[in-house]
Parts: structure tokens; sequence; C-alpha cells
């Protein structure tokens, strides 16, 4: 009962920043999706400058990272947000996984430790979204329950989603399999390493936050 | 050698969310695989992946999920009605949770067809073939 109060209490709240056209737009997904290698393209675009450090050890984003104010205009509209590039989701963490990327065992442990409170952040996160984009990598398995559970969240809260499949640039890129995967939801492909087909990600963003 | 322990949803039924993933988590850690009659709800696996990282240190590593849903593609909308009526007053019994030890269950390959578990032993032994 409590729940179903909150829900539409956000929804009530989320209705009013909607009229304001100004929202809070959320990063989320697995780690090493390339959710802040999107979020440093998108302040690129539109601000000029980056947002986070990216790089191919998972968990390298471990704390909630805002940029405020980034305005996005296409055909003589505008859509201004604040976005949230949060840590990548996980049901497992274990230290020994980085020593084998080389760190040592004390960083190790450290990184782990900050990435399990980073995953629990991103949670606690969720229900703050007016709008979330997921960010899944296109040349990995969509089937995991990390992404099912976290897409079925956000459709529980009634917050609006768009899915964003990464890594188009390589081969094994497989949207389709993402589109089967999540029928429901319109599946946008794209590179953020590289910028391709994200004129169709902004025009995505005016649909879900409209 | 590996430990599965079925829980029926009855056992379940009447538990609030969080000792739900308490008891889900308390076998767990116990380096037992669950398999648990039905399905959480969408607020508790949340719950469930929050907890469980609280809970992580040295030796437990977490978890490996899957739920295997049954199809519901080419029930009639009669049906989807009717299932989703019984949800509502008995909880979600259909379908199956796996839930195992990160520490065991390497993976949980999943696809609308099937499922497969992969153990750390069994990645080992393909490893050597």
């Amino acid at each position: 009962m409590a729940n179903i109060f909150k829900r539409i209490i956000n929804k009530i709240l989320r209705n009013l920043f909607k009229r304001k056209k100004h929202i809070k737009l959320g990063l989320y997904g697995p780690p090493n999706v390339g959710k802040t290698t999107l979020a440093n393209k998108i302040c690129e675009d539109w601000l000029g400058e980056e947002m986070g450090k990216v790089s191919n050890i998972p968990h390298e984003t471990r704390e909630i990272q805002i940029k405020e104010q980034i305005n996005i205009k296409s055909n003589g509209r505008e859509l201004s947000f604040n976005l949230v590039d949060t840590p990548g989701i996980a049901t497992k963490i274990d230290y020994e996984d980085f020593m084998k990327v080389g760190l040592k065992e004390s960083e190790a442990k450290k990184r782990a430790k900050e990435a399990t409170k980073g995953v629990i952040d991103a949670i606690k996160w969720l229900d703050d979204m007016d709008a979330v984009v997921v960010v899944l990598d296109a040349t990995k398995d969509p089937y995991s329950q990390v992404n099912i559970t976290i897409i079925g969240n956000l459709q529980a809260r009634d917050i609006p989603v768009v899915i964003v499949g990464n890594k188009i640039d390589l081969k094994k890129a497989q949207i389709k399999r993402i589109q089967a995967a999540f029928p429901q939801y319109e599946v946008i492909g794209i590179s953020a390493k590289y910028g391709n087909n994200l004129n169709d990600f902004y025009e995505s963003l005016f649909k879900v936050a409209s | 050698m590996l430990t599965l322990q079925f829980i029926p949803y009855t056992e379940i039924e009447n538990l609030g969310s969080a000792r739900r993933v308490k008891k889900i988590l308390d076998v767990v850690k116990q380096d037992k695989i669950v398999l648990l009659e039905g399905r959480l709800k969408k607020e508790e696996e949340t719950d469930l992946i929050e907890i469980t990282m609280e809970e992580i240190n040295n030796k437990f590593k977490g978890i490996e999920l899957a739920v295997i849903d049954p199809q519901t593609k080419n029930v009639p909308f009669m049906g989807k009605i009717k299932r989703s009526f019984i949800n509502m007053l008995l909880g979600d019994r259909q379908g199956l949770t796996i839930i195992g030890p990160a520490s065991i269950v390497k993976d949980i390959k999943k696809d609308p067809h099937k499922i497969e578990l992969l153990t750390k032993e069994s990645i080992k032994k393909k490893g050597k073939k």
C-alpha cells in the first residue's frame, strides 16, 4: 500500500517536472557497457566538456555523477535535463577479478568495497529519476537477470525508458537480439565511442521526456 | 559437491519482503543453490541485489540470479487477465527463481527456451578437455 502511494506521488512529481521540460535523466545498466562513455559524448556534444573517467576495468564509475543543465535542441524543440551517470549494477563483486586486471590486492579490495556501495546508491537513486536510458552492451547476452531486473523495476515504478544497445561498431554486436528480448521498448543501436547514430538517440530522448 | 535447496512458495508467502530476501540469502550464504517456486516481486529483486551488496566481503562474493518465467506470448488476453488476478491474490507462484552463490555459480545463461547453469567446477573441467 505504501509502495502504491509512493508511486502515485512520484508520478505527480514527474508530471510537474515534465511541464517544466527539465527532467532528471538517469543512465543505468550493468558495468562496462559504456554508460560514462555515452555521458561524456552527450556532455561533449552539448556542453563542450567531459563528465567522467572511463576505463576497461569494470566499476570505474563508483559514485553517482551529475551534470546539470544540459540543453539539447532538435527541429526547433528544446529539452533541458540533469544527466545522472550511475555505477553499473551487478549481483556479484569479487576483488580477485580486479587483481586479474592488474590491481594490487589492497587497491582491488578498496575498489570492490566502493563498487558495492556504488550499486546500492544506483538502486536508491532509481526512485528519483524522471526518465532512464538503460545502456546495454550490444555484443553481450541481453537476457541477463540484471538487465531484466533493472527494466522490470523501472516499469513497476512507471518511469519512462529508452534502451540503448551500445558498441554497434563491434562485429559481434546484435541489436536485433536486444529488440527481441525487450520488444515493448524502443531500442536504439549506437556507438558512444565513435558517435554513431546519436541523432536517433537524441530524438528518442525527446520522445521519452514528452 | 553441489547442494540444491528447493523453497516452495508457501514457505515465503506470509513473510514480508525483507524477511523473504533474508531467508534466501541465508541459504545461499551456506553455499547452496536456491530453487524458489515462483518469483519475487520486482521491488524484492532489487532489494535482493541491494542487500547482497551490503553483505559482500572477502568470503561472500555475491550471487547469480535467474528467473524462468512461463511463456505468456501466445496466451490469450483473458488468460493473461486470469494470471494477473491469481498473482495478485496468491503471489507470483508461476515460474522458478534460481539463486546461487557467485563463488560456486559462474554464470546462468538464459534465453527464452532454455537455461544453463555453469558452475566454476564445470568450467574448469571444460578447460581441461
